[in-house]
């Protein structure tokens, strides 16, 4: 009675999210990244020295089409900063180069 | 089939009529744009309600038959 938070997508999504302080999801890992502007994303974060768990969606049908409904967000990539949903790669590279980013991280990381 | 320019810009303007739209080809293949959305009607919201008011406008084809929209909006 309790494996269908396992077998549900929005349920192992939620998990992920809740439980990292940093998620990205995306296409491919950060070192075969699978797709431009999944590949963009990664750069961000490794150049701001973040830690952060990464999903490769391509891995999980479930969770490919889970995070679009789950962050109101049709695309991958997707950034997730303490259980929040931060944006997409136009995002995250709009608030890298305001230095939004990096207080974002700086932040997190004081707590 | 890709979409052209002004279709996009046409379902942006539709939906969200005080946007000033410039739309960018930069492969010139027709499928790979930016697009540039300034609405007053904006202000107050955050930067991700904003992409999402965008991706509303376009109607699922976000993710879907349009692959590649680099996306920068502003209230002005």
């Amino acid at each position: 009675m309790t494996d269908a938070p396992a077998s549900d997508p929005a349920a192992r999504i939620d998990a992920v999210v809740k439980n990292n302080h940093v998620v990205l999801f995306m296409k491919g890992t950060p070192l075969f990244p699978q797709c431009g502007f999944s590949s963009r994303a990664v750069a961000i974060l490794d150049h701001l020295g973040a830690e952060y768990e990464s999903v490769d969606v391509l891995q999980d049908q479930g969770v490919r089409q889970g995070i679009k409904a789950y962050s109101d967000w049709p695309t991958i990539p997707q950034l997730y900063v303490d259980g929040e949903f931060v944006g997409g790669s136009d995002i995250m590279m709009e608030m890298y180069e305001s230095g939004e980013l990096k207080q974002l991280f700086e932040a997190g990381a004081a707590r | 089939m890709p979409m052209q320019a002004h279709e996009i810009e046409a379902m942006i303007v539709a939906a969200i009529p005080d946007a000033r739209v410039e739309i960018t080809d930069l492969a010139g293949d027709g499928d790979h744009y930016a697009a540039r959305v300034v609405a007053p009607s904006f202000a107050g919201m955050s930067r991700v309600r904003q992409h999402q008011a965008v991706y509303r406008a376009l109607d699922g084809r976000m993710g879907g038959v349009l692959h590649a929209l680099q996306l920068t909006t502003a209230a002005a």
